[in-house]
């Protein structure tokens, strides 16, 4: 029987939770590195007891730890990210030049291929990349230095490269999502980067035609399909139907479009989850309602999913890198809150139930699916 | 004989229990130490200092004999006590408040 491997990374360490199938009994091993930042974990689609970890702490700054045996022991690896060149500037909140300092990685995304590469996305934003299992990094500066790079601004929580998407069928195409710069594309491995940003709106950005400054928060993309995008940006969500040229609004009935994550069933590319939150100066669900919503039609209609979440009284927010799910036939859906808990549906989204309530916050949440 | 006292989560990456011990070739000085540190422990390097600048992380700071030596130069002798193992040299994560 399959077995499901949650990895969650929290505000004091890392979780690793599993189940059978069934996903009704679960198992939770942790903390590990206990008391650190773990932004991500992440494992090796073609070795899945290869793992990727991002620790960091305001402190003693960042760790990489890799693990080659599904998250039982663990060993660091290279820690050392310097930016290709002088860094130069990028804009600050003010509207002021700031030089570019790295303070640490916020999202781990192996190969496709080979469980020795392994990208990382920095703050402040670039692009790394390893291919000896995390030993050495190299920043890919065709990114940053692409031509916006000084324009770029740090969201509310930093100037982060958030989002890694590899496309399965173009193997020298990689989308990325850096907040507030907006998403780019590769197509030749990294080489050159353009901004891939028409049609999206920022009410901070008076310029229709802007290039960069968008506040991305997710993008998502279905294995089968992915020259069709899904973005929760900062307001709004959005979908592209070709490869990030252009995008265009699927909020449709939602109660607010502000959240964060957004992803995609595992197996029905146009049924897609979002949580939706009130706003951006309050980041909590309306009206203490926890709730999922699906669209089955690629967006503009949603559902409301409410079945075994909190109905009243919950004002916790889920982040950015905190859904996933899983390739089982019902398709497992699961998201990890700022309150703590990681919640799972093993039925793609209509009945949910608490792993685990009693987390650190809860900041990344990965599922791999085990033979 | 240098002895060095690491905060907690420094010594957990290191995988190492209570002070560590040092050989340091030459003038006992924070840079010398830190580099016998990080050679010993490599996992330590960026964690105490930049790995390219090399200063001094903006939260950690150096203590020895009940002074704060933070701010000395990296080339500047530590005391006498603790170039003869007399004192330990402890690296503090920051701490604001009480």
């Amino acid at each position: 029987m399959s077995k499901i491997r949650i990895l969650v990374g929290t505000r004091k360490g890392a979780f690793v939770l599993t189940s059978d199938g069934k996903r009704e009994q679960w198992d939770v091993s942790g903390p590990h590195f206990g008391g650190w930042e773990i932004y991500h974990l992440k494992g090796s689609p073609v070795d899945p007891n290869r793992l990727y970890a991002s620790q960091s702490s305001g402190w003693f700054g960042q760790v990489i730890q890799r693990s080659n045996d599904g998250g039982k022991t663990w060993e660091p690896v290279g820690n050392k990210f310097v930016y290709d060149g002088v860094p130069g500037t990028h804009m600050w909140y003010d509207g002021t030049p700031h030089p570019w300092e790295f303070k640490r990685v916020w999202h781990l995304e192996p190969s496709l291929t080979d469980p020795d590469t392994v990208y990382a996305g920095v703050e402040d934003a670039a692009l790394f990349r390893s291919t000896d299992g995390g030993q050495n990094w190299q920043e890919l500066s065709g990114l940053r230095g692409h031509g916006t790079g000084s324009r770029w601004q740090p969201g509310a929580g930093g100037m982060g490269l958030h989002t890694i998407l590899l496309d399965p069928s173009h193997p020298e195409r990689v989308f990325i999502a850096i907040s507030a710069a907006g998403v780019f594309r590769t197509d030749d491995a990294g080489k050159t980067w353009r901004p891939m940003n028409r049609g999206l709106k920022s009410q901070y950005i008076p310029d229709p035609n802007a290039e960069v400054g968008f506040c991305v928060h997710r993008i998502a993309m279905h294995r089968s399909r992915p020259s069709v995008l899904f973005m929760q940006l900062h307001w709004d969500v959005m979908r592209s139907d070709d490869a990030g040229d252009s995008w265009h609004e699927i909020s449709g009935n939602l109660p607010t479009d502000f959240g964060f994550p957004i992803d995609v069933h595992a197996h029905e590319p146009d049924t897609i989850y979002v949580v939706p939150i009130k706003s951006d100066s309050e980041h909590y669900p309306p009206d203490g309602k926890l709730r999922v919503y699906r669209s089955r039609t690629g967006g503009d209609e949603w559902e409301a999913l409410t079945n075994g979440l909190p109905q009243r009284d919950c004002y916790v927010n889920v982040l950015r890198d905190a859904m996933a799910v899983d390739s089982l036939d019902s398709c497992g859906v699961y998201f990890g809150t700022t309150g703590g808990q990681v919640y799972a549906s093993a039925d793609a989204g209509d009945h949910w139930a608490p792993i685990v309530r009693d987390l650190p916050a809860v900041v990344s949440i990965e599922v791999q699916t085990l033979p | 004989m240098i002895r060095v006292i690491l905060p907690f989560h420094l010594r957990t990456l290191a995988r190492v229990d209570g002070e560590v011990e040092l050989d340091v070739e030459g003038p006992v000085t924070q840079r010398s130490v830190l580099n016998a540190l990080e050679a010993r422990y490599p996992v330590l390097c960026g964690t105490v200092r930049d790995h390219v600048t090399q200063q001094r992380r903006g939260f950690v700071r150096f203590f020895a004999c009940e002074q704060d030596l933070s701010h000395e130069l990296p080339d500047a002798p530590l005391p006498d006590a603790v170039a003869m193992g007399a004192e330990p040299f402890l690296v503090v994560g920051a701490i604001a408040g009480g």
